[in-house]
Order: C-alpha cells, then sequence, then structure tokens
C-alpha cells in the first residue's frame, strides 16, 4: 500500500462505491462532497451545507464554535451560558485550551462553568430576569471585567433578548463590559456559524476598545485563530519573543480582555485558523488598515517560512537576521527529531478530517515525516478553506448562510491607518510571494488523485479504513475508539490525545515522536490470541 | 491555584449555577438506549446535542458511542423536525441497519413541541420502517430533571414499547439496571448467577462499552439486551430495580403493564446494600445464598478490619448521582468515615429522604441536592471547613489539587483515568475495589508528603 501511486488507488472510485450504501437522494448529494483532488485545476467541492439528518457526522453546532472554540479560550471574561444546563456542562474544560495566569491576583475562569440552568418555567415564562440575576451573582462574586453571554436552542425560540439584557445590566454594573452572542445551536450548519457570530461580537464589543497597547519591541503583530491547544500558543509566543516581535493578540488562546481591546493597534495580522477567525482578519484590515496573511506554524519548514514572512513584511534586516538565526539554531535540533522519526515513518500513509484548517496545517508536519495523505477533509470548512478565497464571490448564499449576521465595517475615522501601501503590498507580494488577505486552500496543497472529503460520515470513513487500510487516521473524540477498533492506531488533532505542543520547531520535534511511537507501537500486533493463528487447532474444533 | 476565584464565602444564589453536579437529560437517554442490542440512539434536536453526547460518553469509556441526529436547522427550528427525523430514520435504516432506533427530544424538539407518536407513525405508513425492525422514542427536555432523568425516561421507554405479558410466567427476575458502570452491571450479574438465579438485566451495557481489541469494529457489539429479552420481562415473576432516580418509574410501568412486581433497591455500594440486593433476590427467587457469597463478603469485611484505622473519623466530600450517592454515603459510614460535605445537581426525594437517616450520627454534615446543588458550593464548605477525601467525577481533580487533598474518582464523566468499566464498584468485590482505592489515595498520599523519618515500609 506504502508504495502505490496514489493515482493507482482510483479513490474516485471509491465515492461511487461507498455511496451505493446511500438512499439515492442521500448519494446524489454526498457524492458532491467528495472529489478527486487535482491541485492545477482545482474541482468544485460542496462544502458548509446541511447535513443530511440520520448519517452519523462528526459536526457540532453554532454554540460549540462560538463559545467552545472561540470565545471558551478567553481567561479573564467570565462565559455564561444562557440555558439548560447542558451546554454550559460540555463546554467545560473539555477543550485543551490551556491558560495561564503567572500572578494569583490574575483571573483564570477556564475552570469554571457558568450557566443559568433553565428550568421548564424559564421556558414558559422566559428566562431574561434569570440571566439578569446570573449576572449580578457572578458580578457580586468574582468581579470581573468582562461577562459575556452565550444563547443556546432554546433562548431564541422562546424570545429571550440577550443583547438587551447585557445593555441593561450594563447599565447597572458601570464599568463591566457585558455582550451577548446569538448563537443557538440550529443557526447555520456546523460550529462554522458560531465562529462568524463570534469574531462579530468581538469586533462589535471588544476589538477597539483600548488605544493604550504599551510596545515592548519595534513590530508588534497579531497572531489570530491560535488556540493554545496543549500550549500551542505558548511556543509562538516564545518564537516571538526570541526574535522580538511583541503579539499583541492572540486570539483566543490564553487571550485577556485587554488583548482583545487593544489588537487594532498591532501592525500585521498572520491567520492560523482560516476558517475560525478570518472575519475578524478582514474587519481588522478594513477598519484600522492591518493586512493579514494566512500562517502556519505546523510543521518546522512551514514555521520557518512563516517567520521569514514577517521578516519580510516589516523589511528590517536587523529583524530577518535574528529570524535567519533564530531559524538555523532551532532546525538543528528539528533534523536529527525528523532523521530519527523518518526511519520508522517514511512511506507511511495518513488520512485527515479534521477542522476547518488543521487538516491541512498537519499536512506538512507528515510530509515532514516522509508521509503519504491519501484522503483528508474538513469537519465545517467552507469552499474557500478548500479551493482558496478566490471562489468566494461565487459561493451561492443560502438559507442557512443568510441568516447569520453579515457586518459590513467601514474604516475608522481617525484610527484607520494602512500599515502598508497598496504599492508596498504588491511590492512584497512580486518579491516574496506573500499572499495577503487571501488563503489558498487546502486542495492546492495536495496531490494529484488525493481524494478531499467534506463533512466525512461514519459510513464513508468505515468503508475508507477498511479498504485503504491507512497507518494513522486523524480525527477527533467520537472517530477515536472506532478506527482503533479496527486496528488502526488514531491520532486525534483537535485534543492532541494529551500531547503537545505541536506548534513551531519545538512542537514539530514533538509530533515527530509521537507518530514515531504510533509507528513503532506493537500493540496492535497482539489483537489476535496465539490459538486464533494456529489453524491446527481451528481444525480439531471443525473435527468437534 | 486552579480555582483561585473560589472562596469560603457563601452568596444567597439564586440563579447561577457554577460548575455543575448534573447534566442534561438526553446524555442519560443516550446512554440507556446503548444497552439495548443493535440500538442505534438518535437524538432529534441539533447536531450539536448529538455530539457533544458522543463525545462526553467517548471520553468516559473510551468506547466508539454511534448515535444520529436529525441536524436541525434555523428552519427546521421554526417549522418543526419532522421531515428531518422522517428522513434521518430511512437513512439510518439504509445505511446502518440497527435492529431498533431510539429516539430521543432535546431542548430544542420539546420547545418547539414536535410531537414523536406522529412523526414516527408517518415514518411507518411511509414504509421506512423495515419489517421486525422498530423504533422506540422517549421524551427528554433538557430543561426538566437531569441526565439521571434521561436514563430513566429511556429505560421506562424500553417497558413501553418492548415488555409484553403472555398467560406464560417464566421462573426470571428481571434486574433494571441503574446508571452505573457496564463492570457493575456485570458484576450484578455474576452475583445472580452465582446464586443460579435467572435473570434478565435490562439496559445491559456489558459487551457494548467493553469490547474487545480485536481489529474488527463492530457497529452493534454483541452485548446489551436483545429485543426478545426486553419483551419477555412481561413474563417474568419479579422485578428488582437497582436505583430509584433511574429504574423506578420503568419498574412502576412493567408493573402496570404486565403485573409484575418490583422491590426498588439501592444500587449495590458496599457490604449492607449488597446484602439487601442478596436477600432480595433469594427472596424473591426463592434460592439460598451460597456459601462462596459469604465468603466474599467476609473477604470485604476482612480488608476493611485490617485497615480500619486508616478509614476512621476520615471527612470526605462526595458528589454524583442520588442512586449511586445515597449507598456510597452508607458505605462510607459503615467504614466508620464521615462523609460531611455531598451534592448532587438531580432534584431527588429519594436522596432527602435517606440521607438524613443514613448521617444521624454524623451531624456536621451538609447534603443538597437540585438546582444550586453545584460542585462551586460543595468547594466553598471545603474552603471553610477542609476534608481528607474527595469521591466524585473528574471535575474533582482541580478541587483536589487546590486542597492538596487526597481524591478518588467515582461517577460521571472520568475523563482522565481508565479502568472504571472494567472494574467493578458493587458487590463485596467491587466494595473491595473501593476501598482499595481509598486506601491507595490515603496511603499514596501520606508516603509522599510525610516527614522522611516518618515513612513507613508498613502501613
Amino acid at each position: 500500500m506504502a508504495k502505490t501511486l496514489i493515482e493507482d488507488l482510483e479513490l474516485g472510485k471509491f465515492v461511487e462505491e461507498v455511496s451505493e450504501a446511500y438512499p439515492k437522494k442521500v448519494a446524489k448529494k454526498r457524492m458532491k462532497s467528495m472529489v478527486v483532488n487535482d491541485p492545477d485545476s482545482i474541482p468544485e467541492i460542496q462544502a458548509n451545507v446541511r447535513t443530511i439528518p440520520g448519517i452519523i457526522t462528526q459536526r457540532g453546532c453554532t454554540y460549540a464554535g462560538c463559545k467552545g472554540v472561540v470565545l471558551g479560550p478567553t481567561r479573564d471574561i467570565i462565559n455564561i451560558t444562557h440555558g439548560p444546563i447542558g451546554c454550559g456542562f460540555y463546554s467545560w474544560l473539555t477543550r485543551r485550551n490551556q491558560t495561564r495566569a503567572d500572578k494569583p491576583e490574575m483571573e483564570n475562569f477556564i475552570p469554571y462553568s457558568f450557566s443559568t440552568d433553565m428550568h421548564d418555567s424559564n421556558i414558559v415564562f422566559g428566562g431574561e430576569e434569570k440571566l439578569k440575576q446570573a449576572i449580578r451573582e457572578a458580578y457580586e462574586l468574582f468581579k470581573p471585567k468582562g461577562i459575556a453571554i452565550f444563547s443556546t436552542c432554546p433562548v431564541g425560540l422562546i424570545g429571550d433578548d440577550v443583547h438587551r439584557v447585557a445593555r441593561h445590566m450594563k447599565e447597572e454594573l458601570p464599568g463591566v463590559n457585558i455582550f451577548g452572542f446569538s448563537c443557538e445551536g440550529y443557526r447555520g450548519v456546523s460550529q462554522s456559524a458560531g465562529h462568524h457570530i463570534a469574531n462579530n461580537g468581538l469586533y462589535k464589543n471588544l476589538i477597539g476598545n483600548n488605544d493604550n497597547y504599551v510596545r515592548k519591541n519595534k513590530y508588534a503583530i497579531n497572531v489570530l485563530g491560535e488556540y493554545n491547544i496543549g500550549g500551542d500558543a505558548f511556543v509562538i509566543e516564545d518564537l516571538f519573543e526570541k526574535i522580538g516581535v511583541d503579539i499583541v493578540a492572540t486570539m483566543s488562546g490564553n487571550s485577556t480582555l485587554e488583548q482583545f481591546e487593544t489588537a487594532h493597534t498591532a501592525d500585521f495580522s498572520l491567520v492560523m485558523c482560516h476558517r475560525s477567525i478570518n472575519y475578524v482578519a478582514e474587519m481588522l484590515e478594513t477598519s484600522f488598515g492591518i493586512p493579514w496573511a494566512k500562517a502556519n506554524f505546523i510543521g518546522a519548514e512551514a514555521t520557518a517560512k512563516t517567520l521569514r514572512k514577517v521578516g519580510q513584511y516589516f523589511g528590517d534586516q536587523e529583524l530577518i537576521d535574528r529570524i535567519e538565526a533564530v531559524i538555523a539554531e532551532e532546525m538543528i535540533p528539528v533534523k536529527a527529531a525528523i532523521e530519527k522519526a523518518k526511519a520508522k515513518t517514511e512511506g507511511k500513509t495518513a488520512m485527515l478530517f479534521v477542522g476547518g484548517s488543521r487538516a491541512h496545517h498537519y499536512q506538512e508536519l507528515f510530509t515532514e515525516l516522509g508521509m503519504e495523505i491519501l484522503v483528508a477533509g474538513y469537519e465545517f470548512g467552507h469552499r474557500d478553506d478548500y479551493e482558496g478565497r478566490r471562489v468566494i464571490p461565487s459561493i451561492k448564499v443560502d438559507a442557512d448562510s443568510r441568516n447569520i449576521e453579515e457586518i459590513t465595517v467601514y474604516p475608522d475615522p481617525t484610527r484607520f491607518k494602512p500599515r502598508k501601501t497598496e504599492e508596498e503590498l504588491a511590492q512584497l507580494k512580486e518579491a516574496f510571494d506573500i499572499e495577503f488577505n487571501d488563503y489558498k486552500g487546502i486542495m492546492k496543497d495536495m496531490k494529484k488523485g488525493t481524494l478531499v472529503v467534506d463533512d466525512l460520515s461514519h459510513h464513508e470513513m468505515e468503508k475508507l479504513i477498511e479498504k485503504y487500510k491507512p497507518d494513522v487516521f486523524c480525527a477527533g473524540i467520537k472517530e477515536k475508539y472506532v478506527v482503533q477498533k479496527m486496528g488502526i492506531p488514531m491520532k486525534q488533532l483537535h485534543n492532541y490525545d494529551n500531547g503537545g505542543p505541536y506548534a513551531a520547531f519545538e512542537g514539530a520535534i514533538n509530533f515527530y515522536k509521537d507518530i514515531e511511537m504510533i509507528a513503532c507501537s506493537t500493540i496492535f500486533k497482539q489483537m489476535k490470541a496465539p490459538w486464533e493463528l494456529e489453524e491446527v487447532l481451528e481444525a480439531e474444533y471443525v473435527f468437534n | 491555584m486552579l480555582l483561585r476565584h473560589t472562596t469560603a464565602k457563601e452568596i444567597d444564589r439564586k440563579a447561577l449555577t457554577i460548575n455543575p453536579a448534573k447534566t442534561c437529560q438526553p446524555v442519560g437517554a443516550m446512554y440507556a438506549a446503548l444497552g439495548i442490542h443493535g440500538c442505534l440512539p438518535h437524538s432529534h434536536g441539533s447536531q450539536g446535542c448529538c455530539s457533544y453526547h458522543r463525545s462526553a460518553l467517548s471520553r468516559h469509556f473510551r468506547e466508539p458511542i454511534m448515535a444520529g441526529t436529525s441536524s436541525f436547522s434555523e428552519g427546521s427550528s421554526v417549522f418543526g423536525g419532522s421531515a428531518n427525523l422522517v428522513s434521518a430514520i430511512d437513512t439510518m435504516f439504509t445505511v446502518y441497519n440497527p435492529e431498533v432506533i431510539a429516539v430521543h427530544t432535546t431542548c430544542l424538539s420539546e420547545t418547539i413541541g414536535d410531537d414523536l407518536v406522529q412523526i414516527v407513525s408517518k415514518a411507518n405508513e411511509d414504509g421506512l420502517i423495515p419489517q421486525g425492525k422498530q423504533v422506540i422514542y422517549c421524551n427528554t427536555p433538557s430543561y426538566v430533571g437531569t441526565h439521571i432523568t434521561g436514563y430513566s425516561n429511556q429505560v421506562a421507554a424500553m417497558v413501553k414499547f418492548f415488555s409484553t405479558a403472555t398467560p406464560k410466567k417464566r421462573n426470571v427476575i428481571n434486574l433494571v439496571a441503574g446508571w452505573m458502570e457496564p463492570s457493575d452491571m456485570g458484576e450484578i450479574k455474576r452475583l445472580a448467577s452465582v446464586m443460579e438465579a435467572r435473570t434478565i438485566m435490562f439496559p445491559d451495557m456489558t459487551g457494548v462499552l467493553d469490547t474487545p481489541l480485536d481489529g474488527h469494529y463492530k457497529m452493534y457489539p454483541d452485548g446489551g439486551t436483545t429485543i426478545a429479552d426486553l419483551k419477555l420481562t412481561g413474563d417474568s415473576k419479579f422485578t428488582l430495580g437497582f436505583g430509584p432516580m433511574s429504574t423506578e418509574d420503568a419498574c412502576i410501568k412493567l408493573e402496570n403493564k404486565c403485573k409484575v412486581k418490583f422491590e426498588m433497591l439501592d444500587i449495590p455500594i458496599g457490604f449492607k446494600a449488597t446484602d439487601r440486593f442478596l436477600m432480595s433476590l433469594s427472596r424473591h427467587a426463592n434460592l439460598p445464598i451460597p456459601d462462596s457469597l459469604s465468603d466474599e463478603r467476609g473477604r470485604l469485611i476482612d480488608l476493611i478490619s485490617d485497615s480500619a484505622k486508616y478509614l476512621y473519623g476520615k471527612r470526605v466530600a462526595l458528589w454524583g448521582d442520588p442512586d449511586t450517592l445515597v449507598p456510597l454515603t452508607e458505605f462510607l459510614v459503615s467504614l466508620d468515615m464521615k462523609p460531611v460535605y455531598i451534592v448532587t445537581g438531580t432534584p431527588s426525594k429519594y436522596f432527602e429522604e435517606r440521607m438524613p437517616e443514613i448521617l444521624k450520627d454524623i451531624p456536621e454534615a451538609k447534603f443538597m441536592n437540585g438546582e444550586l446543588a453545584d460542585m462551586f458550593r460543595m468547594h466553598q464548605w471545603i474552603k471553610q471547613e477542609g476534608v481528607d477525601l474527595l469521591i466524585g467525577n473528574t471535575y474533582g481533580k482541580y478541587i483536589a489539587r487546590d486542597e492538596n487533598t487526597p481524591f478518588v474518582r467515582f461517577g460521571f464523566p472520568i475523563a482522565d483515568r481508565p479502568g472504571h468499566n472494567y472494574f467493578a464498584k458493587v458487590g463485596y468485590n467491587g466494595g473491595a475495589n473501593l476501598v482499595k482505592q481509598i486506601l491507595d489515595a490515603f496511603l499514596d498520599h501520606i508516603d509522599r508528603t510525610c516527614l522522611e523519618e516518618k515513612v513507613e515500609f508498613q502501613l
């Protein structure tokens, strides 16, 4: 399998085979979300459309994208879930967003879950009064700087207006920034709608509120769409400390209210998870004149490339020299680690199904290990995450996208200051091939003949593994134990199986080691008992 | 400090739940449905509910958790989710071929008032339910009760849809399993089989959520109560229900429907509750309790007596579900320990009635159930006066670390240690397992924290 050319696998045939099990209408729809790739002539893929009921999807909901992903990792805002107890419970410490509040007096609400725990009487008579009271109690107990309210499904249906409550309570508790999100689970088709709603809320309620960022260094950037899973943001912070560039805001791993409020003072935004944060990146560009570029700190080469981008952007030779020195220094242990791991991983195959960017980013690491990606896809990506932002104008806006508020922003009357002129940006693009305010998508970087699948169903996953038996399958907790029962090692790329950090050079080394461990793990060779392997014994049983 | 904002000073909270000791109904319904052989649970609501429940159960059991979702959109939330459920039923039977689909609702479908009776009968009329297959359902609004209520509703639905009384009574005892681990269900079945009792357990997660790794994934594992057995429960001669919060409703429905009388038992945690279980089974199955079980009991008593000095008078804080907290508290008291703080988010008359009697000799004990009986409050009590031991789900580890207190994992979810689905905590052997875990926690703590000259070879 490992040495077979990808094109010989005829993954296109698989699409037809796997769809045979579906009812006709379902098959027709699913086949549009499974596309054989050609990086030179990128085909259209169906994405960000409703999941067919009963299909067994791995997707979550809008609340999960808004509260769970984007706002969850912030440590000094009290996030109150307005709804019955479940949603607040399930989003309590279940993502590995590490937080570090260095001093005892600093806020860190991450280990807490706050909920209005709505009961039937609140559903019948409305829950706004209970929500107000909950905010009062949160304030009395914790005196936070900010309180965010997250709506769950019933809230929108019964007509509770969380924004009205937020305004009311802001008046009652002056000095506390209180704001709400209409992130009911049924909006949109996946978590992705929640990202958008969260981005809008960040822009409306936090970004730009504080002009007083004090720089430690000459240059300052934002790292957007980095949630500090397993400490990824910490190693990125260390890296920028070394090269002497400020990170004004990380959105939103280990972030604080102040970071959001001052993000508009940065010179440049790096975008990690395009799907979950591209709206904020765009708004910072339009309102304040901060260009953004797609970045990737997953993979050593990718990290080096991203750092060089920063150097080229600022065009400061001293900075460029520092960056090159850091890369040269960091690459020494990286190369040794790659060589060690590669002996075990070269030629092996992988499949990746995560997120709206991770399935793309992690291909870098597998490639560094000499592994082949056969199939990949996102859980909640849009067509632009697959095909590149160039397709955005041609994406048909359907009813599910239309009900997500699209906010139009304008240049800030006093604070809009283009960090680079059009000409400078054009020169940078020309000289260094930096794509500003753009993302080329996953398909450009995948080989011809590989398969790209959006919103992979359980059925499709089972068949893919049965037929192609990858050496490692990457997805999340819901897939984890299914894959392993089939005797295939499974690597979680949402929570890293409690590994990590995987970002930057240090993280890359951790990842090589973990994949080497998977390649060398012997337990899957023990799935059969010795007597099950002995045919002689079987014959005796038949005799009986 | 992890929970650095928690202080001893309580305020009169009315609306804000902090660090809940409960979750919502549907996850209980999903868990219970997995105890039917060949069953695919289905969540009638937004995708997130199903995703959260599958994730929570996967993290806890480290096993595949399969379930469908109606994937509500804004449109279905306004106009009703009937079309979604009908199409889901078709897709699931066609693609995944379960014996039975067990539908439960969510706060979303309940708020808009979807009528499952009507929707499922429409799917039936449309010919989408294959011959011999079945769709069962229960209502599990998240804004009523807790995960325990959802479990109870799903178990009651098993009776409603399957239990059938025929003229032919069978010498069989039904064992209705409350929310416990597959290991516990296995231990209860083992004890019954040692007594040579003929039983049907439902739901039964053994062989479903503790499956072997052999290279083959079975979407419907070998375990679980079969539909045939579920039907036969109506012909059994008696029913024992383990844990009133999670099984009493099913027991009552079975008595009403099939005239099978029942007795409500505590989940057999500790020797007293196990004694009552065995005596009850003996009485109703008309079978003697063999000496081998007296020996098992004796071994537990021996283990306790050998280490009694480490247990005596120790203050314990515990949180979880009423059905396990009541017998667990009783067990701790019988170990001469002092369960001083007990909270459950599940409102429970059973808890309110039993706790004062169990704790009558521990006047300092504080216990609370229902709304606002959360882990934050319990931690505040601990800040007021500390404890020697914590027993509860993984969320306790944050308190344990901050307060430097030994911690035994018990309940749901346990996301950071394996094995709870393999090693029982019920029965005498399970009691020994639990006492060993408590002693390990105490003694490891002593060994790590005492002065060097106080380190003892023998403890």
